[in-house]
């Protein structure tokens, strides 16, 4: 068998995981310096504006080692954010050892623990590196302390690097080679190989991301999808070398892609088993599970007339992102859109910014929801995920809503600021552990609800920057919840409803009138915003009118200056959208959820 | 089509208003020389534009050019372009400037329409405005233009001054009104951000008037106006009769076409638009090398047309075509929202703001976008 080494890097956000890489396939002189843009990995726009890898992708990389030996090595590459953590198990399943990297002035975060806990799961070669050492504030003997300590890693393995200055960068490759076990499994085997990554191109269809365990597969294999019950006749084998590289095969160890006729990137699940259709494996491999959306908030159009644009928008962008779910969903304020299901709020996020830069969508999203649970008195169990479906709360016996274990680790200095908004947002269970001296790992049992709007903002800007969360949804729990609607010059908006804790309704629905009253612009007219549970309002804002704007003269040098003007306006307007008499910018809806101004 | 209007802006003061955004200088050693280099601006644009019915000097302060000078200016003028035999040439007068001599040049070169920058004949607010003249002084300035035998004539005047109230408005359109003026220009005060007036309100020296108020003096204006049988044909211009209507100010309102000389004139045509430096250095130096001392253009689309002549016409009685905005899809609901308001009316196949829409008029072309 070839030397392989199959490798992922994980890191807590901004602790340089994509520089490191492209240093990595720098070294791997795959292009020359020119050809080299920054973060070749992260492929994306939003990506790249963001700093965070949304899609993984995976590159092989050659090495000649300094004993003269060749190998090829597979850098996976894998997602940084929570809202995505099944795709990086998949990615890490896919893997015999993991590069951890900490930041040298930031040192371990609640994220650097969650990976290095999911990569330990797997079995994985751990081998630690420091990052930024050329920071002027890094503080390798701090860090190396708190990766012996809190990690539980010996501080003697730990590797340190700049990928920005690109130092220690050999170091790296040769203790991927010396230290990573080379991948085991049989040739002679039947074919097994585990999808980590899949993504659509508008000219080769699906290109499935996979690595091979046992067997091997080549074009005119007939595959099977284990979990989706598909089969497909395979076109192409290949790797990426940051474009793709047809192979004869792809065989047991190896890491490649595959292409075979898959229409769409929903045909495939991440985490499903590509086996042989002729001659398939006895069982899949293990870890499979169907990834569920956590977060809904309904997409509009701006102007109604763009349903269908939108439509076709949302059945394009589905194409590249299975994890998406959406349906019809109409509104009496807003007309007809989509209900969406995304798996945090960060994919929300990404979803929202590309329907709007890559498919020019003028969208309106409301503000999102989890997916409560109504038992009632007839029976039935009612799922709800958009407050227009609350139920009559008469025929309610009780309500459920899920639950997050959430894990903060912050400088002890900020302990009781933080317990304290997690108690505002109904933590409980909480449990207090100290990984080393002045440091503070928090865990709390809180609904989802709870943290996924602004939670973590707010952390991080009272712990100035230094809190770091992870979380984990762990169950339903039995919950006191209302429908809080809100009306604007009396008419009830429907997109702006949301579902919320009895406790918290009326803080909730007086921070949303004030939100709103500053999201909302002044107009010829008083508007009156209120919030009602039931009928009844519990709280309210006013909107002053606007009385006058007219400026004294307009004459031929003013024309031109005018026009600009309204020409700016107009492109703001596109973002507004006009509900019974009242101009509401998209802004507005999701101003409702915050809880606190800054 | 309608006939082309002519501007020749004067860019010379003899002392700046700090208010006023208009370009100008106070060094008149330059005055010659400009006057020459309009000579050969004016004849650069010998056959671009048709017959001419207007004809308007502003600027700057046009009355202070000696009788000489407004000869030489007019003669030129006749010598390159064209005119219609009813053409309608006004002129902006400072009451300062006016004496019956200058006055009887004026008359003998063709001038038929004039514009008297009284302001005010409140003696506190023309300290605030420090303008040259007294209110015993605006009102001989504008017996001479009577005496002389302007029969088209037109008072300006400003309202919304930080201190004026209802009554010191009302006593100053009572004065004006007593000379029987065919024109009123009513213009707010407004504080714009590169003027000396405009720094003293960002360092909050100025407090201008609240919105209400200043709602309050317009609606008033417009009211007290009307009821002396006035017609409020723009936002800050009132007629006495639709033929004192202000011929060469309507073209600018109405996409109509119009060449501009001068130092900062601005011209239009068709879809272009274009506008001289503002400079009377430059200017002069750029027309002795023989070319157009012009300073930008641009080139509008179909609806960058379609957001003037919404912007333009809802300031006003002329209003804006349905047509203009009748693609907006919520065009029936916004209308009938602002007809109940009594913001707007249709009249025809135009959408007319009323006396409530001028005072949103910056806000009701976005209602339509």
């Amino acid at each position: 068998m070839k030397q392989i080494r199959n490798f992922s890097i994980i890191a807590h956000i901004d602790h340089g995981k994509s520089t490191l890489a492209d240093r990595l396939i720098q070294h791997a002189n795959l292009v020359d310096a020119r050809q080299f843009r920054d973060q070749i990995l992260d492929n994306m726009d939003i990506e790249r504006e963001r700093g965070i890898t949304i899609k993984s992708q995976t590159v092989n990389l050659p090495y000649n080692s300094k004993k003269g030996e060749e190998f090829e090595l597979n850098l996976i590459d894998t997602p940084g954010h929570v809202d995505f953590s099944y795709e990086v198990s998949r990615a890490l399943a896919s893997c015999e050892g993991v590069l951890l990297i900490v930041d040298a002035s930031q040192g371990v975060e609640a994220q650097t623990l969650a990976n290095l806990y999911a990569a330990m799961e797997h079995n994985l070669v751990i081998i630690p590196v420091i990052n930024k050492i050329d920071l002027p504030s890094a503080d390798i003997d701090r860090v190396k302390d708190e990766i012996e300590h809190e990690l539980g890693l010996d501080a003697e393995t730990v590797l340190l690097c700049s990928a920005k200055e690109g130092t220690g960068i050999e170091d790296i490759f040769e203790a991927i080679v010396e230290r990573i076990p080379p991948p085991k499994g049989d040739i002679e085997k039947t074919l097994t190989a585990l999808i980590f990554d899949a993504h659509y191109d508008s000219f080769r269809g699906t290109i499935v991301s996979c690595r091979v365990f046992d067997g091997r597969v080549k074009p005119g294999d007939t595959i099977r999808l284990m979990a989706m019950g598909t089969a497909y006749k395979v076109e192409e084998v290949g790797y990426f070398r940051l474009k793709m590289e047809s192979k004869k095969e792809l065989s047991a160890g190896e890491v490649g892609y595959l292409i075979a006729g898959i229409k769409t990137v929903s045909d495939t699940r991440i985490g499903d088993t590509v086996t042989l259709d002729t001659m398939p494996a006895h069982k899949p491999l293990a870890g499979f599970k169907e990834v569920k959306p956590v977060v809904f908030s309904s997409i509009y159009p701006i102007a109604s007339d763009d349903y269908l644009s939108l439509s076709d928008a949302l059945e394009k962008y589905k194409l590249n992102d299975a994890a998406l779910v959406y349906q019809k969903d109409s509104s009496a304020a807003l007309g007809q859109g989509f209900r969406c299901g995304f798996l945090g709020l960060l994919h929300l996020e990404i979803v929202q910014e590309r329907l709007e830069r890559e498919f020019d969508q003028s969208i309106i999203m409301t503000s999102p929801s989890v997916q409560y649970r109504f038992y009632l008195t007839d029976g039935r169990i009612l799922t709800v995920d958009n407050p227009a479906y609350y139920p009559d709360p008469a025929v309610i016996e009780k309500a459920e809503e899920p639950y997050i274990r959430a894990s903060i680790m912050i400088p002890e200095r900020y302990v009781g600021a933080v317990m304290k908004i997690c108690m505002e947002r109904r933590g409980v269970n909480s449990h207090l552990n100290y990984p080393t001296a002045g440091r503070v790992e928090i865990a709390f049992d809180m609904p989802l609800a709870e943290v996924i709007f602004d939670f973590y903002d707010r952390l991080k800007s009272i712990t100035q920057g230094y809190g770091s969360f992870d979380y984990e949804i762990i169950d339903y729990r039995e919950s006191d919840l209302v429908k809080l609607d809100i009306l604007v010059n009396g008419e009830r908006v429907d997109a702006l409803s949301m579902i919320v804790h009895r406790e918290r309704s009326r803080e909730r629905a007086v921070k949303a009138c004030e939100s709103l009253k500053d999201e909302i612009p002044r107009q010829q007219f008083k508007i009156a915003i209120q919030g009602a549970i039931g009928g009844k309002i519990i709280s309210r804002s006013t909107v002053a009118p606007y009385r006058k704007d007219v400026t004294a003269k307009c004459y031929g040098g003013d024309i031109t200056r005018k026009r600009k003007l309204l020409e700016k306006q107009k492109k703001g307007k596109k973002r507004m959208r006009i509900v019974g008499s009242v101009e509401i910018p998209q802004s507005a809806f999701m101003a409702v959820l915050k809880t606190d101004s800054e | 089509m309608d006939p082309p209007g002519l501007y020749v802006h004067i860019p010379f003061c003899k002392t700046k208003c700090p208010y006023c955004d208009f370009y100008s200088v106070t060094d008149l050693s330059a005055l010659d020389a400009w006057l020459e280099a309009l000579n050969k601006e004016a004849d650069m644009y010998r056959d671009v534009f048709g017959i001419f019915d207007s004809l308007y000097l502003g600027g700057g302060t046009p009355s202070l050019l000696d009788n000489r000078q407004m000869e030489t200016l007019i003669k030129m003028i006749r010598r390159c372009f064209a005119f219609t035999n009813d053409v309608e040439i006004s002129m902006e007068v400072n009451p300062d400037d006016v004496d019956v001599e200058k006055l009887k040049c004026w008359h003998d070169c063709g001038i038929n329409r004039i514009s008297i920058g009284v302001q005010s004949f409140d003696d506190d607010e023309l300290v605030f405005l420090k303008r040259r003249h007294s209110a015993t002084g605006a009102k001989r300035s504008i017996e001479h233009v009577v005496s002389v035998g302007f029969e088209n004539f037109g008072i300006d005047l400003m309202f919304g001054l930080p201190s004026q109230t209802e009554d010191i408005l009302i006593s100053n359109l009572e004065k004006a009104l007593t000379f029987e003026p065919k024109h009123l220009s009513c213009y707010q005060l407004t504080l714009e951000k590169k003027t000396p007036y405009g720094r003293l309100k960002a360092e909050g020296r100025i407090k201008p008037l609240s919105e209400n108020k200043e709602k309050r003096l317009f609606a008033l204006t417009s009211a007290y106006l009307k009821s002396k049988g006035f017609i409020h044909y723009e936002i800050s211009n009132f007629a006495k009769a639709v033929q004192y209507e202000s011929r060469h100010n309507k073209k600018y309102w109405q996409h109509i076409q119009y060449l501009g000389l001068g130092p900062a004139a601005h011209s239009f045509n068709d879809n272009k638009r274009w506008w001289n430096c503002k400079s009377v250095d430059r200017y002069c130096k750029d027309i002795s090398k023989r070319i157009k001392p012009i300073d930008g253009f641009e080139i509008l689309s179909d609806e960058q047309l379609r957001l003037e002549r919404l912007l333009l016409g809802f300031r006003t009685k002329f209003g804006v075509a349905i047509r203009d905005v009748k693609d907006n899809q919520s065009f029936e609901q916004t209308l009938l929202r602002l007809q109940r308001r009594r913001i707007v009316k249709v009249v025809n196949d135009k959408i007319v703001p009323t006396v409530k829409g001028f005072l949103i008029a910056n806000r009701l072309p976005q209602m339509f976008f």
